[in-house]
């Protein structure tokens, strides 16, 4: 116990934004979990739903839970029901096989939704394209609203779509 | 030439590890499975081609085994409007998913495997259609289909219970179908279903420009992009006799080892979230995030993806980098250290661990549990260390293995390659070694034989590559790629058995086996 107080208190919080400006995405956390703040004012519960990637996208999805971006202290949760869900973080091409599973999470989700499309593959169909057992972008199979490209996008990018989205809702209701 | 004790005319790839071909036929190639089995020998890798416009002239089934020499790969003609071949599950039990797979793809059958159903397709093409043989694609239509409905076996008796799980899953994980047979808490049986990410990966290789598609290779399984492209460009490099720069070798160890360590860590600390502490999850991903922050300056993406191409490696480093990355090593291990220590002295999460999801060495070695997993029940094989190729053969890296064959034992192995890694990189910083970091390469002005094989931090990556150079075609006109967790995921249904449910996730944690790279 001792050994682990003491890590925790030498490491202290690195969730703050420091304030020299060369380590920049730190900066850059910092100022959209502000703003995430005041467009929301709430939690967002979120649901990420791999539909075909090459993994890459959840490995920086993943990255979000770390104490650099710690989303989860902003009141961005990610969710194990899309019926609890607000927003859908998709990736990857969209294979046939998952095709259908993608439906029926997006049914499921409740109404108003909001869905992200993650990576270079959801906006596009990225390298694999579309083929014999690939839908393409995750656009060909469900509404999308944001797309973030990058293969992967960096951690700050997909916060960044996830913004947008809200942002976007709150413009326009309904 | 004399190979795991059969005389068989071999070809070796010109790859700088010991790679050998030879054609077969029906009658030897049950008797050559068993002889390697019996040596104690592994099947690496199982799948079909078509050839019907090569020099085979029909549908060809191919094996990979690791054997002392090296690694055989085995090319079995079908001939003339013949589809079936011999079953090797019952001297391989890897062998039945692969051989399934190969039978959704290509519409080869082994004769009289007990488990025929598809693997692969799970409806999204016709029964009678197969997309990797010629022109099949041209006849198969586009609407999407029905999903097709998969016969469970099911587990019959008092109180028991099925509970399907996915293949969506409650985390940020891949897809995949789980269905548990249960009585209370405890598993009576696991059956899995994979696929679901089949995206015809095979496929496309073939229609990508043959310089452009390591950049797929690279992309097969995102947390093994190096070891991929690193498998892929050695394919590449071997059928067109290229060989790579000291340096350019040196420089892929580099990116292959910092993947080793960015997997571990995100791993140990997902372990220790599993067992519910937190704590280790914080401190694991802060460090991993820290190590993908100086690879995104250091070789310009945080996952080190197209980092390795065709005849060497897309970047270099200088001196300050080179420091850069040294110092960064002293202090990932200084942290490493005191986390192990911490997790060692965890009361509450070495219950956890310790027991928890054990493959015992005896059925490891039936089943054929490889790589990581592999060496945490007994398994003593690491490509770095029995086929020490460069720039391994100066580093004489050491191998990490334990008995116990539970969630405590992986956990070991990971922070023991950790340590070992961190050693490596600091050996390869020190002497990079010369060379332009990418040699011209070549392609052949006629058919030949690639094959890459790479051990990634899950275990081995394979890839055979078939080329045709004939009358200016130029073009990949197969391509397998094999990824270790097709040999793990079955052991894993048997890791299970007897465990209670809420520590699947833990258990399935610890293994970190890839869908992506299985499904393809
Ligand atoms: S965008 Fe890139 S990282 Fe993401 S799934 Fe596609 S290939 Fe993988």
């Amino acid at each position: 116990m001792w050994r682990i107080l003491r890590q925790i208190t030498r490491q202290g919080l690195c969730s703050e934004p420091p304030p020299e400006c060369s380590d920049a995405p730190r900066v850059e956390a910092g100022r959209i979990h502000d703003e995430l703040l005041t467009i929301l004012g709430q939690a967002l519960a979120v649901r990420q739903v791999d539909a075909g990637s090459c993994n890459g996208c959840e490995l920086e999805i993943n990255a979000l839970n770390n104490p650099y971006y710690n989303i989860e202290g902003l009141g961005i949760r990610f969710v194990a029901s899309p019926r609890h869900a607000d927003l859908l973080l998709v990736t990857g091409p969209v294979s046939r096989n998952m095709a259908l599973a993608l439906r029926r999470t997006h049914d499921a989700t409740p109404e108003p939704k909001l869905v992200v499309a993650v990576g270079d593959c959801g906006c596009s169909g990225g390298i694999f394209g579309e083929g014999y057992a690939s839908c393409g972008r995750v656009a060909n199979v469900i509404p999308v609203d944001v797309t973030v490209a990058g293969c992967p996008p960096a951690p700050i990018d997909i916060l960044r779509g996830i913004l947008t989205a809200v942002r976007r809702c709150r413009a326009a209701p309904g | 030439m004399r190979i795991a004790g059969f005389s068989l005319d071999c070809e070796r790839l010109p790859a700088p590890l010991p790679i050998w071909r030879a054609t077969v036929r029906a009658e030897t190639w049950r008797v050559l499975a068993r002889g390697v089995s019996e040596q104690g020998g592994r099947l690496l890798a199982l799948w079909a081609s078509d050839c019907t416009r090569g020099a085979a002239g029909s549908l060809v089934v191919s094996s990979a085994y690791v054997v002392r020499e090296g690694l055989l790969w085995l090319d079995l003609p079908l001939g003339e409007r013949r589809s079936s071949y011999p079953d090797l599950a019952p001297i391989f039990p890897c062998a039945a998913r692969m051989q399934r797979a190969a039978a959704d793809l290509l519409g080869v059958t082994a004769d009289g495997a007990a488990d025929q159903r598809p693997w692969l397709n799970h409806g999204a093409w016709p029964a009678g259609c197969f997309p990797l043989r010629h022109g099949a694609l041209e006849k198969n239509s586009e609407v999407a289909r029905e999903v097709s409905d998969y016969a469970f076996v099911r587990v019959e008796g008092d109180g028991v219970h099925e509970i399907p799980v996915g293949p969506v899953h409650a985390g940020i994980i891949e897809p995949g179908h789980f269905r548990f047979s249960v009585v209370g808490e405890k598993v009576l049986r696991l059956e899995q279903r994979l696929g679901y990410k089949h995206k015809g990966i095979e496929q496309r290789f073939t229609e990508l420009p043959p310089l452009e598609a390591y950049r797929l290779a690279g992309r097969v399984s995102g947390d093994s992009t190096v070891a991929y492209a690193w498998a892929w460009c050695m394919a590449l490099e071997s059928l067109a006799g290229c060989r790579v720069s000291e340096r350019a070798a040196s420089l892929r160890a580099l990116l292959l080892e910092r993947e080793r360590v960015a997997n571990h860590l995100g791993d140990l600390g997902a372990l220790g979230n599993d067992a519910a502490f937190a704590f280790g999850l914080a401190q694991f991903s802060r460090l991993r995030e820290d190590w993908l922050r100086l690879a995104r300056e250091a070789f310009g993406h945080r996952l080190m993806m197209d980092c390795i191409v065709p005849g060497g490696v897309a970047m270099d480093i200088d001196q300050a980098t080179s420091d850069r990355l040294a110092r960064q090593c002293d202090l990932i291990e200084r942290e490493v250290q005191a986390l192990r220590q911490v997790y060692d002295e965890h009361a509450g999460l070495q219950d956890r661990f310790m027991t928890t999801g054990r493959v015992p060495p005896e059925l490891a070695a039936r089943l054929g549990l490889t790589g990581l997993a592999g060496r945490a029940s007994g398994r003593a094989a690491d490509l770095r260390c029995d086929q020490p190729w460069p720039p391994y053969d100066r580093l004489a890296v050491k191998m990490s293995t334990q008995g116990n064959g539970d969630v405590a034992a992986r956990v070991a192995v990971r922070f023991d390659e950790i340590e070992e890694s961190l050693r490596l990189l600091r050996l390869l910083l020190l002497q990079l070694g010369e060379g332009e970091t990418r040699s011209a390469l070549r392609l052949p002005a006629k058919a030949a034989f690639g094959a890459g094989w790479v051990e990634g931090w899950r275990g081995e990556v394979f890839v055979a590559l078939l080329w045709d150079g004939e009358g200016g075609a130029n073009a990949i006109r197969r391509c397998h790629v094999h990824d270790p967790s097709w040999q793990n995921w079955p052991v894993l249904e048997h890791a299970v058995i007897g465990n209670i449910v809420p520590d699947f996730p833990l258990i399935n944690k610890s293994f970190n086996l890839s869908y992506a790279g299985h499904d393809l």
